[in-house]
Order: C-alpha cells, then structure tokens, then sequence
C-alpha cells in the first residue's frame, strides 16, 4: 500500500475560495456571485481585490442562477455560490432551463454537501445533489477530495467551456494531495493499485479509502484505490481497466446511494462488465444534527465500512 | 425613426397572419399573448432597438431582448425571422420534429436570435439583469430589453430580481410587462390578483411607465421615452397594457384563446382580419 500522509487538516471550501482568487487573477471575465455566504463559501479574498467582479444577490438563490446565466452572455464566467442544498434542490429548474439546457457557461460551487456540515441537520445537508446535477445532459458533476484538488479542482473548471457542478465541503479533512497538481476533469486520479479489490472514492470518502487501505494490507487485502473527482463525465476507461483485474468493487461517497457515484458505476458494470459492487453510501435516508464525525459513524461513512464492505464483496466474487 | 407608423403597422399585420398560420399549422401553441405582443415585439424589433441578424450570442454592442414568457414565442419567432434572423420559410417547422423553432424558444436547436431558453415562467429578468450586469462590466453602453407576463408575476423568481436590480442600479434593463389581465385559468384578477403592480414596482425603486401595447405610435413613443430614462440609477418597467389576442375579433379579450389553435374556418376569419403585406411564408 502506497504511504500517504498529511501534515495539517483543511476544508475543501477554502481550496475553492483560494482556487477562485488564483483564477481570478488570471482571467479578468471570471465573476462570482453569492446568496449571502461569502463567508462560508470563503470568497472574501475574492472580493477584496475584486470588488467590481463581485455580486452579493441577497438570500435569493433562484435569481442568483437566472443572473449568473445572463452575465455569460456578453462573455463573463460566472462562479455562484452558496450551500449545496442551495445550489441545487432549491433551483433545480433555473438550472436545468436558464444553465442547462442554454448550455451557459456557469460554475455552480457548492459548499457543505454531505452529512459533514453537521449540527445543522437534515435542511442544510443534502445528500441527493449529485443525483440531481449529473441528470441533466450536459453537466460536468466534481466532487473533489482535499483541499488542493479542490483548488486546482476550481482553476481548472474556470478554463472549461460549459456548466460544471462542483461540490465540496465544511470540515477540516487532511491535505494529502499534491499542492501542485494538474487537474484534469474527467480522469480518474489512480490513489493505489491492487489486485483484490476495485474501492472508487469520491470527496471526503478518498482519505478514508486510503485508511481503509491500510487496514486491508494489514489483513492481507491488496486494495486498488481509485479518486473518482469527476463523477460525470466518468472515467469509465479507468473504472473497467481496474476491475478487469480486480473484479469486484466498492464505491464510496458522502451522498444517497440512490442517484450517487456508486449508481454511475454500477450503471457502467452492469453493461460492459458485470462485477460484485457494495456501496458505502447513504441507505435513502435524511441526515440529522451532530457533528461531522458522529453522523459519519451513524450513517455507515467511516473507514471501517469500507473495510468490511471490502471484505463482503471479496467474497462474493468467489 | 427607421420606418412610419404605417410601414410597422404594415409589418405587424404580416405578424399577426405568420401567428395564426403557425398555430393553425401545428394546432398548438399560444395565438392570444403572441397576438397582443405584435405591435410591441415589431416596435422593439424594427424600430427601437440597434441589433443585428448576423446573430452573434455575446451581443456585445448590441440591444439585446430576452422573453420571459416564452409561450409567446410565435410572435418572437415571427419578428426574428422578419427581421432577418432566418428565414421566413422556417417558421413553417414550428413545433414539429427536427425544427428549430421549438414550441417554447431555445438555444438548444440554435436558432439565430435565440439567447436563453424559456418557457419554464418567472426566469427571465434575473436572466436579463444578467446580461445587463455584464453590459456594465464590459463598458457597453446598449441596453437590454426583457417581455414578462402579467401572469407570470405570481412567480416568485420574479420578486427576487425586481427587488435585485433597483438595490443594483441596474439602468440599462427596460423590462416590459405584457398587462392583458388574462392567464391560462381565467382573469388574472381571479386566479391571483396583481393590483397594484404600478405601486408595487415603484415601491420597490424602479422607474415605471405605463404604456398602450396595441398603439403602434403609442408603443414606439413610449419605448423611446423609456430609453431616454436609461442611465439614471434605475431600472425601467413598462407596464404595457394589450389585450390578448388583439387583431383578431373572435379572439380578443378572452383567456380562451391562450393556448388553443383555430380551425380552417377561424384560420380564414383571422386571415381576413390581417392583410398580406410582406407575403406568407
């Protein structure tokens, strides 16, 4: 097992807001809007330098999408941001009619998705977002891992022409990845190969794949580990290619089971390769208050799951 | 002015057939809101905006229009291909399979003229404030026009976007709201009553002024006069009365013919009504 460690703990979102500033200082038509959470969406430094770039919509998420939509007409690249919640759900049809099915170039950015937004509760974390972004024809769906794939993960969807989803976090998570990194949308980031087992992790699922795999080694389970950030386009190559060797898989994500990662896999198994799949997912089931720990213990999210859902499906395949 | 009263009278007129013969052909689609839109969208489209049919997306340097309520959209797709954003010929594929000329208007099938989908009600002034916002950012001074429906207030997006723009200076947007009073249900007074949308957007800081959307000197004189209140730290709202279905006796005044078609015989009637003056399709 490959050795990965991590000398601080960070959140996602604020790779997101470091990525935002770094793009922005590169492309002046870069634009950012917020519904009230410049703050937790971290875009202060953004606003500082740019002011003029810079929309506060007020608490008013469907208008704030309607108008991201327009400013791409006459050239500008527009980041929104707010909850994932409220990025989605709450204007599914402003996205799919104005972003969609216009096919405007706005990046929709996400913060705490998932259980790990914590003692909000059940209406502020929501678990069926990357179900609803990667039904609509056309859009790019990430879910990036740390913080730096984040940021490179925000730079590099600012040089993309079209609608991207990108969904991160809250909770300070370790930092394991290269802060150098080259993100490329749409292929898989292999973590560690293996020949027992196929786990494809996507989020704040990836570090504990990683920790998952260790206690695999110690068992005497040689686990592939596979960072699926781009939940669609898959990277369907790199997903069959794993599990022609390995032949069996877990998938793993902070999302309903219903509509996630895990279903975009098994939708691709099941036709080009039928193979033995366990999910570590949420079971169709809302969130409640906690902290981000304990709801990922409750909810079935924690490293120990991985393993035992490795094992399970091990077996299966013999 | 580009053209007299009686050249877009004339053009209107043509407007009106290409509606109705839209409608009959595909027996389906919105004949009443198209119908009391024609003097406007043909005042906005040939005498009022700078705008040019080599369609380019960003628009930049041109007035761009966006259609909140794109049930309408055979009167849109009428002006644009009028105006020679394609031609007239296609608007006989309106809303058959493998057209462009979608029932509700889309970027989808690329369609000159056509930048954002609608039909789904209450998105297109945030959308408008949108482009204007960039209009600002980009240093171009052109404006931009959007179309709503009375009815269409009752969606909430709506409420968002009108208190947005006034807190935003956005000046450059001179939003129009098609006042016939009618929806799909019944009079609008009944379904869900509008009163007093004069006071309610100038209570919320924009400019308004009202507007008769069936006068063809009426409708180019107040859009000129709403232009002259551009740049003011306001945006402007026409709110243009029109009667649905104007132009055609049988249809006029009545939230019946908003979403039905007429037959051979109403086609006729509505035929009569209407002169050819840039020739049918």
């Amino acid at each position: 097992m490959k050795k990965y460690t991590y000398t601080e703990k960070k959140d996602t979102r604020s790779g997101f807001g470091v990525g935002l500033h770094e793009a922005a200082k590169l492309n002046p038509d870069i634009v950012a809007l917020t519904a009230d959470l410049k703050g937790s969406l971290k875009m202060d430094a953004f606003e500082k330098d740019f002011p003029e770039r810079f929309f506060q919509i007020g608490i008013a998420e469907a208008n704030m999408i309607g108008i991201a939509a327009g400013m791409t007409i006459g050239g500008k690249i527009p980041f929104t941001g707010t909850f994932a919640n409220f990025s989605t759900g709450r204007v599914y049809d402003q996205i799919r009619q104005s972003v969609a099915y216009s096919y405007k170039n706005v990046k929709i950015c996400a913060s705490h998705a998932g259980l790990t937004l914590g003692e909000d509760g059940a209406t502020h974390q929501i678990l069926e977002d990357i179900g609803l972004m990667k039904m609509l024809p056309g859009m790019v769906v990430i879910n990036p891992c740390d913080f730096n794939q984040t940021k490179a993960a925000t730079m590099a969807i600012a040089e993309y022409e079209g609608p991207v989803y990108l969904r991160f976090g809250r909770p300070s998570i370790p930092v394991f990845t290269d802060p150098d990194q080259k993100f490329e949308i749409g292929k898989a980031w292999m973590v560690n190969e293996g020949t027992d087992v196929t786990i494809i992790a996507t989020g704040h699922m990836v570090w504990k794949a990683i920790e998952a795999g260790e206690k695999l080694a110690e068992l005497g389970i040689d686990a592939e580990i596979i960072n699926i950030h781009t939940i669609k386009p898959l990277d369907e190559e790199a997903i069959l290619k794993s599990l022609q060797k390995t032949g069996c898989v877990v998938t793993c994500e902070e999302h309903n089971k219903f509509g996630g990662l895990g279903e975009s896999v098994a939708r691709l198994l099941s036709t080009e390769l039928p193979s033995p799949q366990e999910f570590v997912a949420v079971n169709d089931s809302f969130g409640e208050s906690g902290t981000p720990d304990q709801l990922m213990t409750k909810y079935g999210l924690d490293t120990i799951n991985i393993v035992e859902a490795a094992q399970k499906v091990i077996k299966r395949k013999k | 002015m580009k053209h007299t009263i009686n050249e877009l009278e004339d053009i209107v007129s043509q407007v009106r057939r290409d509606i109705v013969r839209m409608v009959h052909g595909c027996q389906s689609g919105h004949p009443g809101g198209s119908l009391g839109c024609a003097e406007f969208l043909t005042a906005l489209y040939f005498e009022t905006m700078n705008h040019s049919p080599e369609f380019k997306m960003d628009g930049i340097g041109e007035d761009l229009f966006f259609l909140s309520n794109g049930h309408i959209s055979p009167v849109f797709y009428s002006v644009l291909a009028r105006s020679g954003y394609f031609e007239v010929s296609e608007l006989a594929t309106f809303r058959k399979l493998n057209s462009r000329v979608q029932g509700h208007p889309t970027t989808h099938e690329g369609l000159p003229g056509i930048r954002i989908a609608s039909g789904s009600l209450g998105q297109g002034m945030s959308v408008a404030i949108g482009a204007a916002l960039t209009k600002k950012l980009n240093k171009d001074h052109s404006l931009v026009f959007s179309l709503h429906g009375d009815g269409e207030l009752q969606e909430g997006q709506n409420w968002e976007a009108i208190m947005f723009a006034p807190h935003n200076k956005v000046d450059n947007l001179i939003a129009t709201i098609d006042y016939n009073g009618q929806q799909i249900d019944g009079p609008t007074e009944k379904v869900l009553s509008l009163e007093s949308l004069e006071a309610k957007f100038e209570a919320f800081g924009w400019h308004v002024i009202t507007s008769s959307g069936n006068n063809m000197e009426e409708i180019v004189k107040s859009l000129e006069y709403a232009k002259s209140l551009t740049g003011k730290g306001r945006p402007i709202l026409n709110l243009m009365s029109t009667q649905m279905g104007y132009g055609v006796d049988y249809m006029v005044g009545s939230h019946k013919w908003h979403g039905t078609a007429p037959n051979d015989e109403q086609l006729a009637s509505a035929l009569s009504q209407n002169k050819e003056t840039l020739g049918d399709y």
